[in-house]
């Protein structure tokens, strides 16, 4: 066991994790980011669709190149990167034990004690239950489409998607372009839930999408894996309407039915929660500089309510120059100066008829920790 | 019904979301034709347009506005639309032929001279058409715009080829 100290320890490399290590570096910070992964840039690496945003969020790059772009300036940043290293332990005193896989495969307990700690552990994929839902061949969405992008390995041959947001459009069309056809997307409300343009693309390749409807069943075949999907239309109770069933033929059914912020961590640092429908899920309370009730504790990205990669790129910058405020590496103006940008672009994000609400409740939540927390924020 | 019910777009909420290039403009050669009818927040066609043709401008959900009479009909911006959502059209080709020019990001990219079917904003099959240009420079960044010869009249329906 070794003990190492630390300026800021970031917890998760993804968009929201890189961007506060690279911020924080840059203003001086000894930085340390971990993440469970082999490969950092959460989600990024996944996504070869050209992003939409403005030019301050690299739009119209793929995914995986802003990954690698940010992996380069964090690196240029001289921030240290930890791979395969979960954080098991968050003590009192901001004491963090973190269980880090070495090169020779054995594996080493670290005590880090940061004196920032910015948590940006993203987000997980919900379940939908149905008739043999844990038959080989029923998967996540984000699984499928770290077969195809990460690993390079099909899924299957034929794919029945259930969820229309954005991730039920995009891991559609990345299936085929992967090689696979996809039988049909499956949605229970009664129009599409993500993007316009999205749909448009995998209905232009010919893929049915079925509204108020929904899986009852997965079809075990033969050689006891997924064979077919038994898909139904559904009452305005979302509840299947009987004798409406009809059997799709398919070997893999992807779920895209949303995503939950987790939470384990920042539970474990003692931030004050609360339960947020429209970030889909449990968050912490955080302030306009992405510090929550904890002193010295700050969230970014999906774990602060499910959103986007530009979203998340952008509260990781607020979450890493706030970290060098604590550490008196930039003064609370310039500081603000720099916020106050990254907050316009913020709300510019949160525009439109997709990002009004979450503008809306962001600002609400903002207001709750200022009426519920702020003088009494706790020392970690 | 709407792109959110079905998830095409009709021709007629095309119209009533977009203004599209005039039948004069039309006949005077290749022009683009935005099918981006939702406020999300995206601008990267306006940078990608040499001659300013295209305007979003603030705020950044603004749908963009093609200046037809600045279009010369060049297809960058079909590469770069991060939706796949910018078409060219050139109902002047021949006397009864046009062309459309499409983003196609599967395997394997067609190649020019070959017959292919050409397919609605649904994905149905709607003729034949010969493939006469397929670019694909590094700075399209992997997204190929494939042009395809087909009869005049379905100028406004072919959007894609069958896959494979």
């Amino acid at each position: 066991m070794s003990i190492r100290k630390a300026d800021v320890l970031v917890i998760g490399a993804g968009p929201a994790g890189l961007s506060a290590s690279i911020e924080a570096a840059r203003l001086g910070a000894d930085v340390i980011i971990v993440d469970l992964n082999m490969k950092p840039g959460g989600q990024l690496f996944k996504q070869i669709h050209k992003f939409f945003g403005s030019s301050a969020h690299h739009s119209g790059s793929r995914g995986i190149d802003i990954g690698r772009m940010l992996l380069d300036e964090a690196k240029d940043a001289g921030v240290t990167i930890w791979l395969k290293s979960t954080v098991i332990g968050i003590f009192p005193g901001k004491k963090v034990s973190i269980e880090r896989e070495m090169d020779d495969g054995t594996s080493e307990l670290v005590t880090l004690l940061p004196e920032e700690i910015v948590i940006a552990t993203g987000a997980s994929e919900n379940v939908i239950r149905f008739k043999n839902w844990t038959t080989p061949g029923v998967m996540g969405a984000g699984a499928a489409q770290t077969m195809i992008n990460v690993n390079h390995v099909r899924p299957g041959k034929r794919v029945v998607m259930l969820g229309s947001g954005n991730v039920g459009l995009i891991v559609s069309y990345q299936l085929m372009q992967a090689g696979c056809d996809v039988a049909a997307l499956v949605e229970a409300a009664p129009k599409v839930g993500g993007y316009a343009v999205h749909a448009a693309k995998i209905r232009r390749a010919g893929v049915p999408i079925l509204l108020r409807h929904t899986i009852t069943e997965a079809v075990i075949g033969e050689d006891g894996t997924v064979s077919g999907a038994v898909i139904a239309e559904v009452d305005e109770h979302f509840k299947p309407i009987p004798g409406t069933e009809e059997t799709i033929d398919c070997d893999v059914i992807t779920l895209a039915a949303g995503l939950k912020p987790t939470m384990d961590l920042i539970k474990l640092a003692g931030c004050e929660l609360t339960f947020d429908g429209v970030f889909g899920g449990y968050i912490p309370l955080h302030d306009e500089n992405m510090e929550t009730s904890v002193r010295g504790v700050f969230v970014a990205g999906d774990s602060t309510g499910v959103e986007e990669a530009n979203t998340a790129l952008d509260e990781g910058r607020i979450a890493g120059i706030s970290a060098a405020v604590s550490l008196g590496l930039i003064s609370g103006s310039d500081a603000d100066e720099r916020r106050d940008a990254i907050w316009e672009r913020l709300d510019s994000l949160r525009m439109g008829p997709f990002g009004e609400r979450r503008k809306k409740e962001k600002d609400h939540l903002i207001g709750l920790f200022h009426e519920e927390v702020k003088d009494q924020r706790a020392f970690a | 019904m709407s792109i959110a019910e079905c998830g095409y777009l009709t021709y007629d909420e095309l119209k009533e979301c977009q203004t599209l290039p005039s039948d004069e403009r039309f006949e005077r050669g290749p022009v683009a034709v935005i099918e981006c009818v939702q406020q999300i927040p995206c601008n990267p066609c306006e940078a990608a347009c040499h001659f300013g043709a295209i305007k979003i401008g603030e705020p950044i959900t603004t749908l963009p506005a093609l200046d037809a009479e600045k279009c010369v009909g060049c297809g960058v911006c079909v590469s770069r639309c991060p939706g796949l959502a910018i078409f060219v059209v050139n109902k002047t080709y021949t006397k009864d032929t046009a062309t459309v020019s499409f983003p196609y990001e599967y395997e394997p990219v067609p190649k020019e001279g070959e017959e292919k079917t050409a397919v609605n904003r649904m994905g149905e099959a709607v003729c034949s058409g010969k493939i006469v240009k397929v670019a694909d420079p590094v700075s399209f960044d992997h997204t190929p715009v494939v042009t395809i010869e087909i009869p005049r009249e379905y100028a406004d329906e072919v959007r894609s080829i069958e896959r494979g």
